[in-house]
């Protein structure tokens, strides 16, 4: 059982929720996910921790709203209610020590997960510069957080609604350019982005990792579906990831397996009353 | 002595089963089980329990099937086993039991399978196996705690609740049994069966803990540490698909048998979007090996509307590694059997989907170490078979995240866990049994191991 004990709304399709799951939070490291089923009929859906907090026992989780498990699971349970499920910490751990000095990079939603992983660099010595980014102002998430946890935040949006104009890669391109001295790379974000971060640093041979969140059912190595193409090899996103290098991910393959279901998702589905929601 | 030849099981047609999920073999029914139970000649020397991984005795619970008395039948089956519903339908009794029974020299062996079922499904529908709650196991107060849910370690959990242990089952997912549960499809195996079994654990006293991640929520190191376990049994399978390492795998529409029959069995894809889990179904599937989890994918494809369903294999027919009555129902179905050719490409469109197998036919050659004939690629055979979905069922190994995280833990070079006949590891208190150790085999042998390692852990903590 995982509790909702708080439950904030960050943009119109945007939630963040504060789970009561002490297990998890003893034991999560920045860069580990969880699989979330909110009754034996829904699916198994990934996410990862956004936050934790080992004393309260609880982790945070920031779920954009794209198909109807992500709905189900943030406009029908309120604070108090109960999803069934809830299991983790899975996946590999963030890579931690001082590279010198690290860019992290979150685009949308993607600013949750990386919140943990760049104050984790923080701590670690590191001088971390972060850049953060959204379609426009309202889109543009955890700046306060972000702010807290680097030596030097950068806010940009699609539209210019607020901090610079333009993609995150703009202010890194400047950085590259201007040669900066950058020693490792994390970004996380919509697989565009992604990719054109990967683009970006390529030709300047900076370390750049990226956290894929592919399609998965078990999350635990057992089904091979999260499976992704990195150096020409399959690896498994659930045990081997999500965290990969992304000079050798094949982001075109990703975007492809990513709509595996699409037909599928456009079905509309409803618990029928199956788990412990309001409906 | 009237000679009567076995009794068929009765089954759904094929024409029928092959659109649902329902079970396909129906069961006997009282008077037939009865008379299917007179055939057996209740050998002095029972060869039959010799056959069977956990020592059942057979002539005796017949006997008591014989004359009707089909509690004590229960009760007799039971001092052996834990899941007899689930190994009465999926056992190979063919290459165990059945295959040492007299009457098979001449004729047809006593049908102990179909009979073991019976038995069990009677007893659940009349309430003949419910605990009696006046029996009440006395608690040793020793811990042990079970890594797996699955057929192993529900028959190791059976014996040491038995015993008094307390006893504490973890698992990955969100529902117990394994294999039972994710691999074995509702219409040979029911699900609620399965779940009826391990409520049976529970009457026990066995705690199921659903969702914990042994590696990372505890790690084996730390139930014995500092959760107070006093001996661990890891029973966590083969859970790793394996794939042919060709081009295309990536491609939509490729699936491993794991995740195909996952969606569809543990998470019910067959009634989306009741269930909200999608599975791909394609018109022409093509399943790549030629085991019983290949036959499972197989059927479970063609139940799910293809119109054309090819087991692709490389070598031929006599060599199927699957049982003999999974081919037949298989066959029966309308699976095409693509033999003796092998895979060396999945083609795929310009958008990532998959359009055709490209394979090279064989022949067989001389045997190879394992007795089988060794197929070889006939020069300039390629051509494409087409499909629009293709599943690998060619094999799955041991998951790596307990040996990654229990550096004293012995491995071979496969990731298998080293462990002793009696399931005993390289740690002290820790064994291990069923597929992790012997890689993937049956449900029966990973519950014969199960017992012995709970018989060994008994020792261990009653020294």
């Amino acid at each position: 059982m995982a509790k909702i004990l708080d439950k904030k709304k960050l943009s119109p399709v945007v939630y963040e929720l504060e789970i009561d799951a002490p297990l998890i939070a003893r034991k999560c490291k920045p860069g580990q996910f969880v699989i979330v089923l909110s009754d034996p009929e829904s699916e198994r859906v990934p996410f990862t921790i956004a936050d934790f907090d080992r004393e309260k026992g609880t982790i945070i989780m920031v779920i954009q709203v794209v198909g109807n498990t992500s709905r189900h699971l943030c406009e029908d349970f309120e604070v108090g209610d109960e999803w069934d499920n809830i299991v983790g910490p899975l996946g590999q751990p963030s890579e931690m020590k001082n590279f010198g000095t690290v860019v992290c990079i979150g685009g949308g939603v993607g600013v949750a997960p990386v919140y943990p992983i760049t104050r984790a660099y923080k701590e670690q010595g590191n001088k971390v510069i972060s850049i953060i980014g959204g379609r426009n102002k309202d889109l543009v998430m955890w700046e306060d957080r972000m702010r807290a946890a680097s030596d030097e935040l950068i806010v940009c949006t699609d539209d210019g609604s607020y901090g610079k104009k333009g993609f995150v890669t703009d202010p890194l391109k400047e950085m590259l350019e201007r040669g900066e001295k950058i020693d490792y790379v994390i970004a996380i974000g919509p697989v565009v982005m992604m990719k054109n971060v990967a683009r970006t640093t390529e030709p300047y041979h900076v370390r750049t990792v990226v956290s894929l969140n592919t399609i998965m059912v078990d999350g635990t190595g057992m089904c091979g579906g999260c499976r992704v193409l990195v150096g020409g090899e399959n690896k498994f996103a659930c045990v081997d990831g999500p965290e990969f290098d992304a000079h050798k991910v094949n982001f075109d393959n990703l975007l492809e397996r990513q709509i595996m279901y699409k037909d599928q998702e456009s079905v509309e589905w409803s618990c029928g009353g199956a788990c412990k929601c309001l409906k | 002595m009237l000679k009567v030849n076995r009794h068929a099981m009765p089954e759904q047609p094929a024409e029928v089963r092959r659109h649902n999920f329902e079970e396909v073999a129906l069961g006997y029914d009282e008077a037939t089980a009865i008379e299917e139970a007179k055939r057996c000649l209740n050998c002095p020397k029972p060869r039959c329990v010799e056959g069977c991984p956990v020592n059942i005795y057979i002539p005796k619970f017949i006997h008591a099937v014989s004359e009707g008395d089909f509690a004590s039948a229960i009760k007799i089956i039971k001092e052996k086993s834990s899941l007899p519903a689930v190994c009465g339908r999926v056992c190979p009794q063919e290459k165990q039991c059945e295959s040492r029974c007299v009457l098979g020299i001449k004729g047809e062996p006593v049908a102990i399978g179909r009979l073991e079922r019976f038995v069990a499904d009677y007893a659940r529908e009349h309430g003949l196996d419910k605990i009696d709650a006046d029996a009440k196991i006395e608690k040793n107060g020793k811990k042990v705690a079970i890594v797996g849910s699955g057929p192993s370690g529900l028959a190791c959990a059976g014996v040491l609740a038995q015993k008094g242990y307390d006893v504490t089952i973890f698992e990955i997912l969100h529902a117990a049994g394994g294999v039972l549960m994710y691999g074995i499809p509702q219409f040979r195996l029911p699900k609620e069966i399965v779940q009826h079994e391990i409520e049976g654990l529970k009457q026990m006293g066995v705690h199921v803990m659903t969702n914990a991640v042994i590696g990372r929520t505890f790690t084996i190191d730390e139930l014995m540490k500092e959760e107070g376990f006093d001996a661990v049994y890891i029973g966590t399978g083969a859970g790793l698909p394996h794939f042919m390492h060709i081009e295309g795998e990536e491609l939509n529409g490729v699936y491993a048998a794991n995740e195909f029959l996952t969606r569809v069995n543990l998470m019910k894809a067959y009634t989306f979007p009741k269930a909200a889990t999608p599975v791909y179904i394609g018109k022409k599937v093509a399943v790549v090996g030629g085991g019983n989890v290949a036959m499972d994918a197989a059927r479970t494809a063609m139940r799910l509307g293809a119109e054309h369903v090819y087991i692709v294999y490389r070598r031929g027919e006599d060599e199927l590694p699957a049982r003999k009555e999974e081919v037949g129902h298989a066959k029966e179905e309308g699976i095409e059997f693509y033999l003796l050719n092998n895979p060396i490409r999945v083609v795929g469109n310009d958008k990532g989907w998959v359009t055709g197998l490209e394979c090279v036919k064989m022949e067989l050659g001389e045997p190879d170490a394992s007795g089988r004939r060794s197929p070889v690629a006939v020069k300039d055979s390629n051509h494409i078979l087409e499909v629009d979905e293709v599943v690998m069922a060619i094999g799955q190994g041991p998951n790596p995240l307990i040996h990654q995280t229990t550096p004293d833990l012995e491995v071979n070079k496969r990731g298998n866990i080293v462990a002793d006949e009696n399931g005993a590891t390289s740690m002290p208190g820790v064994y291990a049994g069923g597929d992790i150790v012997t890689g993937a085999a049956t449900v029966i042998s990973a519950m014969g191991a199960g017992k012995k390692a709970a018989a060994a852990i008994d020792e261990y903590l009653m020294k």
